[in-house]
């Protein structure tokens, strides 16, 4: 494909129909009400000269270069910031106006460096454009007078530059940085003449910037450039795909040179992100081609021999002989795999097919587990559906959002930015998390109520506020009665009073006023809507803590339409499409039960080989029947388990256990480390397929280049099935999610070519939604009626004691991805050089630590060190660190606590001491330490 | 297999559901504790709750035994 240039309107678009007609230049277009003068003229075909205006901001008015006549109308009117009326006549050409705009560019380009022919932006850059546009022939000022042309360039990010001496002040960085992103780390300094963009008085590195590159996108001129397109030049071609870090799913254009891949560039018409991304989408791409990857399959027979490169075939028969062997000496049930979130549904889709039918166990799981496995089976007894109800844009409608244990600015930023403009247009915000996330308090935003919970009880806030909503008459009783069941045993339950905020109030450290009157402003304030991450899930209650936001919505009508809703925030890209794609070991795609005879029937004929009623083991299981020596071999696809799962140390001895550990990966990683084969995967920029997002959005990855390993994901697997003895053949990825299709009601209209028609769709797709469901449970819940399900809070058995007396709960930074992996090896080290263990003052000066002192981190199953960063964003006796580097090993010191119903890892609360380092001889700390070797991967 | 709680993981695993059961009825609870583990456990790991039923009836929380003792018949 060339260079795709998406047209720019000038205008952002209104909603409603088309009810205003106006004429431009003689050609009359309808549009809606509130439609500029500019971007009417747009849509009849006219484009009017522009430079401060763009059709991803509100129009501003500063340039001077639109301007129209306007029939009956006196002057010149800049037509970004008029609006239509019906019947007006518009003329964009006249002499008086060519005049006029000749003399608005003169003065531009007379500040203006005139070194077009050696600029990086050369043939993309506005100023240029408009020149020629505007028929300028000659500037009569010199560069005599005062000028900009000697201003610094600011090249402290690491993938853009700032350039000043090319700025024409037109500001719409600065807007972007507002109203795209919601950052507002820009102001226009000065004023007249002297007007400067600057990011807060300082560099662009040390001021409030977040990397997110909108301002580099919307800069008319090479003042913000990549820095990309200044080594590389500007991209010839470009290849719509999708992100392949978070769960939002951002879509983009993939700008190439030749076969290089210069810039991303987030796309306009993809529904998730509407041409938005953050730091990791856009510019942290370059791990995909990284001196680091393997390329070529390698095996040894032991994990102390050295690596030895082998071909494909060599790999693929390797790997099934000693599965078999495995099978024959062990038993069909000892061996068994993960998929991955990273992968797409496709590549998924097959080793799950492979395990099931090739392998003939269930034996099964996803990395999802460790996540998000509590959203599953919480939603699907409540509502029937293992998914999020709403689409991202819904959140525009909302008018009280509440976000549970999630930290969407750094978690699921361009989400984030989306939520960010609809809290400062007003709606209300309550946040629930021990931590002080940014979204608290930060420009323009203020959250309403900041429950401020001791980690692990969640669900002891969330009965709470239903007690509230229930006994002081908030229920919405005609939705109750009409959509749900249940509702009766779980009242009288939720009415106890050992519910009240009352009685909750010592234990979870949320005031009991402040409990209340936030639940009365989510059931109140309108639509309200549940947004939830990780904070939620991965605790012993995981599971209880989902269906308590499931019978809190449901109680105050908050589901089934616009704007409500009960939202998973995903991790990772994929992990919505790993888990519909038949991932755990007692569902089959489509969320359906393995003891299913119909279904089961159905897959048995299309896959042609007998499948097994019973579950499979998970992941943690996996570990434990490896060290107790039924569990022999484990085919790993696109994940760390030896650093992202908790206990490390039993998970280590698990591996270490087993005869064959299998890894697919793009970086011989941790897991690597216990591997007998590696089987180089492919990066996102390689894969021909789809994920699909937190919003249910199945969307396209197109490749941008070929397989640097020769072969694609899912061939390899397709290919060790049949070494197997499985007959598994595909030419073409389309092929792949046919048979999905044919197998999945929820995707039985989801193909290839539809997704490259419509550009993406929400599942379900299929005769009932032809083109997709953007909202669920409208007319009535999945499952039929919604349940109401009991949820006593049980508290977790991690307890902090005399011993371990402070609790270390996880998180992420917005820079780095996971275990860091692909992170690492990009620029985005910049921000997040280690992981650093954030300590309340108060914790800190009890312990004789300072600011920056190198710490331990002891829990009951093992310790590591860090250096300790004075934070205030949590209470005291809460510790606070991120896992993505290996060197820190946070895991090292998580317990084996889980979910009770899906054993979902309780990642969020260990009890944990806290010492110096090297402490003077009569500090007291944790005696023993286990520290990972630094990685050489 | 003892984990260094020096408990058999299934045993653990069977008293973590049961304590979420808690607030129902004994039977209502064994049921719904057995369901539970009908759904979601590999046989290899309920044969080995069975066994520990047997062994050591005391280790397990009185609701998950009688869940356990359900899932044989
Ligand atoms: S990169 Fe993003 S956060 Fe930084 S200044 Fe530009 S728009 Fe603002
Ligand atoms: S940096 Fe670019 S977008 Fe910002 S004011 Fe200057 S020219 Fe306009
Ligand atoms: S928000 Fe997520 S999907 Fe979008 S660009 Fe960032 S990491 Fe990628
Ligand atoms: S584009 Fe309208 S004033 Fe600048």
């Amino acid at each position: 494909m060339s260079l795709l240039k998406e047209p720019d309107l000038g205008t952002p678009a209104k909603p409603g129909p088309a009810t205003v007609t106006v004429e431009v230049d003689g050609h009359p277009v309808a549009v809606p009400e509130g439609t500029s003068v500019m971007r009417a003229a747009a849509l009849s075909g006219i484009d009017i000269p522009k430079l401060c205006a763009t059709d991803s901001l509100e129009a501003f008015g500063s340039c001077r270069l639109c301007l129209v006549e306007i029939d009956g109308r006196r002057g010149t009117p800049a037509s970004c910031t008029t609006p239509v009326t019906q019947g007006m006549k518009v003329t964009t050409q006249s002499p008086k106006l060519e005049k006029l705009r000749q003399g608005v560019m003169e003065l531009y380009i007379s500040d203006h460096p005139l070194d077009c022919l050696t600029c990086s932006a050369n043939g993309d850059c506005e100023l240029q454009d408009m020149s020629g546009v505007v028929g300028l022939r000659q500037v009569r000022y010199g560069y005599d007078g005062e000028n900009h042309l000697d201003e610094k360039t600011d090249s402290s990010n690491p993938y853009f530059d700032f350039e000043a001496s090319k700025c024409i002040a037109c500001s719409r960085c600065v807007r972007a940085c507002g109203e795209v992103q919601g950052t507002f780390a820009l102001t226009i300094e000065g004023r007249g003449f002297g007007s400067k963009v600057s990011a807060g008085g300082t560099d662009f590195m040390s001021s409030e910037c977040v990397s997110c590159g909108a301002c580099v996108q919307a800069c008319p001129t090479a003042t913000l450039q990549e820095k990309s397109v200044v080594q590389l030049g500007m991209p010839t071609r470009s290849v719509v795909t999708t992100c392949a870090y978070c769960g939002v799913g951002c879509s983009f254009k993939a700008e190439l040179r030749g076969a290089e891949l210069v810039r991303m560039v987030p796309y306009k018409d993809g529904g998730a992100n509407e041409g938005h991304s953050c730091v990791k989408g856009r510019f942290a791409f370059g791990y995909a081609t990284h001196p680091d990857r393997v390329l070529t399959p390698m095996v040894r027979e032991s994990i102390t021999d050295e690596w030895r490169p082998v071909d494909w075939e060599t790999a693929i028969s390797y790997t099934a002989s000693k599965l078999k062997d495995i099978q024959t000496r062990h038993g069909v049930g000892a061996i068994g795999g993960i998929t991955s979130s990273r992968t797409t549904n496709e590549e998924v889709y097959v080793v799950q097919k492979m395990i099931r039918a090739a392998f003939g166990n269930n034996n099964v799981d996803t990395c999802a587990r460790v996540c998000h496995s509590p959203t599953g089976y919480g939603l699907k007894q409540t509502f029937g559906t293992s998914a999020g109800t709403q689409d991202f844009r819904s959140v525009a409608k909302s008018d009280v959002i509440m976000v549970i244990g999630a930290n969407p600015t750094d978690g699921h930023p361009v989400f984030a930015s989306r939520m960010k403009r609809r809290l400062r247009e007003g709606a209300k915000l309550i946040v629930v998390d021990p931590r002080r996330i940014d979204l608290v308090r930060s420009p323009h935003i203020e959250a309403a109520h900041h429950l401020q919970l001791a980690p692990g009880t969640n669900v002891a806030v969330v009965n709470a506020m239903a007690h509230v909503v229930l006994t002081e008459g908030l229920v919405d009783r005609s939705f109750v009665d009409e959509r749900c069941e249940d509702f009766d045993a779980w009242a009288e339950f939720i009415a106890r009073p050992e519910n009240s905020p009352e009685a909750v109030e010592e234990l979870t450290g949320v005031p009991a006023e402040e409990l209340r009157a936030a639940a009365r402003l989510y059931a109140t304030g309108g639509n309200g809507a549940i947004y939830y991450g990780l904070g939620v899930t991965e605790h012993s209650q995981g599971s209880t803590m989902v269906m308590g936001m499931a019978n809190l919505a449901m109680a105050t009508g908050n589901i089934g339409r616009d704007g409500v809703g009960v939202n998973p925030l995903r991790g990772q890209n994929n992990v919505q499409g790993s888990c519909d794609m038949g991932s755990f070991p007692h569902e089959l795609p489509g969320y359906r039960h393995v003891s299913d005879d119909v279904v089961r029937g159905v897959f048995e004929n299309m896959w042609g080989s007998t499948l097994l009623p019973e579950p499979g083991l998970r992941i943690p299981n996996m570990f434990d029947a490896a060290i107790e020596g039924t569990f022999r071999a484990i085919f790993v696809q696109g994940e760390d388990i030896a650093q992202s799962d908790p206990n490390t140390k039993h998970v280590h001895a698990a591996l270490a256990a087993m005869e064959l550990v299998v890894v697919q990966d793009l970086f011989l990683n941790e897991t690597a480390k216990f591997a007998h084969v590696f089987l180089p995967g492919t990066s996102f920029l390689e894969k021909d397929g789809t994920f699909t997002n937190a919003e249910r959005r199945i969307n396209r990855v197109r490749p941008v280049m070929a397989p640097k390993t020769g072969k694609h994901e899912w061939e390899i697997v397709a290919e060790i099935a049949q070494a197997m003895g499985y007959p598994m053949r595909y030419d073409q990825p389309s092929q792949i999610m046919d048979e999905i299709a044919a197998l999945t009601p929820t995707f039985a209209g989801v193909s290839f070519d539809k997704l490259d028609k419509l550009g993406s769709v929400q599942w379900p797709c299929n005769d009932n939604a032809p083109e997709g469901t953007p909202i669920m449970h409208m007319d009535g819940f999945v499952r039929g009626k919604g349940r109401f399900v009991q949820t006593p809070f049980v508290p977790t058995r991690e307890r902090s004691t005399r011993k371990f007396p402070l609790i270390l709960t996880t998180g992420r930074i917005l820079s780095q991805y996971n275990v860091g992996a692909q992170t690492r090896r990009t620029g985005n080290v910049a921000w997040h050089p280690e992981d650093v263990l954030e300590i309340h003052p108060h914790d800190a000066e009890v312990r004789g630590i300072n600011d920056g002192d190198e710490v331990t981190l002891a829990s009951r199953v093992g310790a590591t060190s860090l250096r300790a960063v004075f934070s205030d964003r949590m209470p005291v006796g809460v510790v606070y660190t991120t896992f993505h580097h290996p060197v820190t090993g946070a895991n090292v010191v998580t317990t084996e606590n889980s979910d009770w119903a899906t054993n979902c890892p309780e990642y969020k609360v260990t009890a944990v001491q806290v010492g110096l380092k090297n402490p003077p001889a009569t500090a007291d700390v944790a005696s023993s330490e286990h520290r990972l070797p630094a990685m050489a991967d | 297999m003892t984990t260094h709680t020096g408990m058999s993981p299934q045993v653990r695993l069977a008293n973590e559901i049961a304590v979420h059961f808690h607030h129902q009825p004994p039977e209502q609870a064994a049921t719904a504790i057995a369901e539970h583990i009908r759904a979601f456990w590999d046989p290899r790991m309920r044969t080995e709750l069975l066994q520990r039923a047997e062994s050591e009836p005391d280790a397990l929380d009185p609701r998950a035994l009688a869940a356990a003792r359900l899932l044989t018949g």
